[in-house]
C-alpha cells in the first residue's frame, strides 16, 4: 500500500465502488480504455463494465445537471471534470440545483453523485489548467467538498464519497497523482506524531513535539500538505520551531474540531492554500477561529496563498505566485516571535 | 397512446388550469399572496394534451417556471400547488419552493432557464438504464432556446438514446422580448440537426397536440429522443403585471385560443354545468389549502 501512487489508490477506490454497487455509473470526457482520463484516475474501468461508463461531450454545463438527475432518479453517479478549472461551467447546476434540490423540495430527494476533479499547478499548464477553484465551492450550501491528500487514505476516502447519499465534490491536485499515498505507521509519518480523526473524510494533525506546546498550527488540506511539511521539518531542523500540521478531509462542511485542538496547544495560526488569497478557505477558517477561539491566539491568523492574479505558464513565474515553503517558515518564525 | 380526449373533457381538465391561475391573479392584486407568479392562461392545452399520455409512477415531467399546468395535468394535486403558492405546510414543498420550484411524484420543476434540460437528460439516462418504458417530458419556451445547454442536450440525447421528449411551448414572447429578435432561424430545424424528430403546429388544436404527443411518445419511450414545438400565446402578463403588448394583439388571441375553440363545441347546457363543477372543485381546493397552516421558520 505505502508504495502505491496515489492517482492509482484513487483508481482502485475507484474500481472498488464500482465494483460493489451496480447504481454507480461513471461519466466524462475521455474516460474509455485504453486512455482511462487525462489522469489516469479511471483506467481500467470502462474495459471491465462496458456498460456503466459514459463517454461524454465536452458539455460541463449539461454533465453537472444530468449527473444529478441520474442521482434523483436513484443511481449514484461520478462525474470526472478533466481540469477542475472546468467546474465554472457546471456553476449553474451545483448553485441552482444540486445545493437546493434536497432542502428546496422539502426532503423528497437525494443527490447520491460525486463530482471528482484535479485543482492545483505547479506543472506548467498556464492560467486556465492550474487553479484551485475549490473556494466558490464551499461558498454553495448543502453540498461536501472533500479534500485529498497525499495522507490520507486516498482508496476509503474515494469509497466514501461515493457511498454518500449526499452530494460530494472531491477535490484532487495534479501533483498528487504522481506521488506516493503515504499513510502514517503506528501513529508515525516521517518523525511526526500523527493523530487521525473519524469519519468518511478525516483530518490528520501532525505533531513535532509529541502534541505537547508549540509555535503554530498550520491548517492546511490537499496540495499544500507537503509544503507544510517540508516547511514544519526545516522549522525544526534549523530554527528548533515545533509546529503542528492540520490536514484537512472535509472543507464543507469545515471540519474545525482538529484546528481548534491544535490551536488551543499552540496559541497561533497558519493558513495554507493553494488558491488565491482574497476569499479564500483560509479566510474562512481563520474568521471562525478568532470567533471561537480568542483567547487561546497570541498572534494574528497568518495567511499562506496564491497571489491574487493568474497562475502564469513558465515555471519561474509561475513558482513566485504560489505559496512556498519560504513563506510557511517566515510565517511560522513570526508566530514564535510573538511567544516572546 | 392514450385515446382522443372528448370536447367535455378538454374544457374541463383547461378550465380548471385557467380558473386556478386566475384565481392566483386575484389573490395577488388583492395582497393575499406574496413572490410572484407566471401563469400559463392561453397555453393549456399545452399540458392537457402532452401529459395525458403520461403516467405517474412510470413517467418523468420537468418544467419550467410556467409550471403550473403541467403540475395539474400531472399529480391532480392542485391544493398542494395552491398550498404551496400560499406558504402552507401542506404545499408540495412545504413552502419552500413556491411557485417555480414543485416536487411530487415524479414531476419537477426549476426556475432557472436552460437548466432543467440537462436534469432531464439525466433524468431519461436513468429511465434508459432502468429499462421500464418510461419517459422524461420536458417543458420549456421560446426563451430558453438561448441557453447553450439545450444544445449540448439535444447532441447527448440524440447520441445515448435517450427517452426524452423537449416541448417547447413557443408563446411568442421571452418576458417582453419577441421571439423574431430572439431566436434565429427554424425552432424544429434545430433539433433536425441532431438527426431528432421534430413536429411543429399550432397549440390552438389541441386534438392535434394530443395525437402528435402520442405518436412521438411512443418512440421517445423506445429511445428515441424528439421535440414538439407548440405555437401558442400567453394571454396574460409574463408575471402578475408587466404586459407591455399591444392590447388589440391580445385581445384577438384571446377569441381564439384553445380553450375558447373547445368551448365553442360544447352545448350551452353542458358548459355551464361543466363550469359549475370547475368552480366548486376550485372552491374546495382555496379551502383545503386555506386550512394548512402558514408555514414559519426558526430562528438559525
Amino acid at each position: 500500500m505505502s508504495s502505491l501512487r496515489c492517482g492509482a489508490a484513487l483508481n482502485r477506490g475507484l474500481t472498488e465502488a464500482m465494483a460493489a454497487d451496480e447504481r454507480v455509473y461513471l461519466l466524462g470526457e475521455d474516460v474509455l480504455d485504453p486512455y482511462g482520463g487525462a489522469f489516469k484516475i479511471s483506467t481500467g474501468i470502462s474495459d471491465r463494465w462496458p456498460d456503466r461508463v459514459i463517454s461524454t461531450p465536452i458539455s460541463e454545463a449539461s454533465l453537472v445537471g444530468i449527473a444529478a438527475g441520474m442521482a434523483i432518479q436513484g443511481y449514484r453517479p461520478v462525474l470526472e471534470i478533466m481540469f477542475g478549472d472546468f467546474i465554472t461551467l457546471g456553476f449553474d447546476q451545483i448553485v441552482n440545483g444540486i445545493s437546493k434540490f434536497r432542502e428546496m423540495y422539502n426532503d423528497q430527494v437525494r443527490l447520491p453523485l460525486v463530482v471528482r476533479t484535479p485543482m492545483g499547478g505547479r506543472r506548467g499548464y498556464g492560467p486556465t489548467h492550474s487553479q484551485s477553484l475549490e473556494k466558490f465551492l464551499i461558498g454553495v450550501p448543502n453540498i461536501t467538498v472533500v479534500a485529498t491528500s497525499e495522507i490520507h487514505d486516498l482508496g476509503a476516502m474515494m469509497r466514501a464519497a461515493v457511498e454518500d447519499d449526499e452530494p460530494v465534490f472531491l477535490v484532487e491536485n495534479k501533483v498528487m497523482y504522481g506521488r506516493p499515498n503515504r499513510r502514517p505507521e503506528s501513529g508515525r509519518l516521517d518523525g511526526f506524531s500523527v493523530r487521525e480523526s473519524d469519519g468518511p473524510y478525516p483530518a490528520l494533525t501532525l505533531s513535532a513535539s509529541g502534541f505537547s506546546a508549540g509555535t503554530a498550527t498550520i491548517a492546511t488540506y490537499g496540495g499544500t500538505v507537503p509544503l507544510a511539511i517540508d516547511a514544519a521539518t526545516e522549522l525544526i531542523m534549523e530554527h528548533e520551531v515545533f509546529c503542528e500540521i492540520v490536514v484537512l478531509g472535509s472543507l464543507l462542511p469545515l471540519d474545525l474540531d482538529p484546528v481548534l485542538e491544535s490551536v488551543e496547544r499552540t496559541g497561533a495560526l497558519i493558513v495554507a492554500e493553494e488558491g488565491t488569497m482574497t476569499a479564500g478557505i483560509g479566510a474562512e477558517i481563520a474568521a471562525r477561529v478568532q470567533e471561537a477561539a480568542w483567547d487561546d491566539l497570541r498572534a494574528p491568523v497568518r495567511r499562506v496563498a496564491a497571489a491574487d492574479g493568474i497562475i502564469p505558464s513558465a515555471p519561474g513565474l509561475e513558482d513566485a505566485m504560489l505559496p512556498s515553503v519560504p513563506e510557511l517558515v517566515d510565517a511560522a518564525l513570526r508566530c514564535e516571535a510573538a511567544r516572546v | 397512446m392514450s385515446a382522443p380526449l372528448a370536447a367535455t373533457e378538454w374544457f374541463r381538465r383547461m378550465l380548471f388550469i385557467r380558473r386556478f391561475e386566475e384565481t392566483l391573479l386575484e389573490m395577488f392584486s388583492k395582497g393575499l399572496l406574496v413572490g410572484t407568479t407566471h401563469t400559463c392562461i392561453g397555453q393549456e392545452a399545452d399540458a392537457v394534451g402532452v401529459i395525458d399520455h403520461l403516467e405517474p409512477g412510470r413517467d418523468v415531467v420537468v418544467s419550467n417556471h410556467r409550471c403550473h399546468g403541467h403540475y395539474i395535468a400531472f399529480t391532480d394535486d392542485p391544493s398542494g400547488l395552491m398550498a404551496e403558492v400560499m406558504g402552507r405546510v401542506g404545499g408540495t414543498c412545504a413552502g419552500r419552493g413556491g411557485s417555480q420550484h414543485l416536487c411530487r411524484d415524479g414531476f419537477y420543476t426549476n426556475g432557472v432557464q436552460g437548466s432543467i434540460v440537462p436534469l432531464a437528460s439525466g433524468m431519461a439516462l436513468a429511465e434508459r438504464e432502468r429499462g421500464g418504458g418510461g419517459a422524461v417530458t420536458v417543458f420549456i419556451g421560446d426563451g430558453t432556446l438561448g441557453q447553450g445547454a439545450v444544445y449540448e442536450c439535444m447532441n447527448m440525447a440524440a447520441l445515448w438514446s435517450l427517452p426524452l421528449l423537449i416541448v417547447v411551448e413557443n408563446n411568442q414572447y421571452a418576458q417582453t422580448t419577441p421571439v423574431e429578435i430572439a431566436v434565429a432561424g427554424s425552432i424544429p430545424d434545430r433539433a433536425r440537426a441532431f438527426g431528432i424528430t421534430a413536429v411543429e403546429l399550432d397549440g390552438r388544436d389541441a386534438p392535434a397536440i394530443h395525437a402528435a404527443a402520442g405518436e412521438l411518445l411512443s418512440t421517445v419511450r423506445t429511445g428515441a429522443p424528439a421535440v414538439l414545438v407548440i405555437d401558442t400565446y400567453r394571454l396574460r402578463a409574463h408575471s402578475k403585471g408587466d404586459d407591455v403588448r399591444d392590447p388589440a394583439e391580445v385581445a384577438a388571441r384571446e377569441r381564439t385560443d384553445a380553450l375558447a375553440v373547445v368551448s365553442q363545441q360544447l352545448e350551452p347546457a353542458e358548459r355551464e354545468r361543466i363550469m359549475a363543477e370547475v368552480e366548486s372543485a376550485l372552491a374546495d381546493c382555496v379551502a383545503t389549502a386555506e386550512a394548512s397552516p402558514i408555514a414559519v421558520g426558526s430562528a438559525a
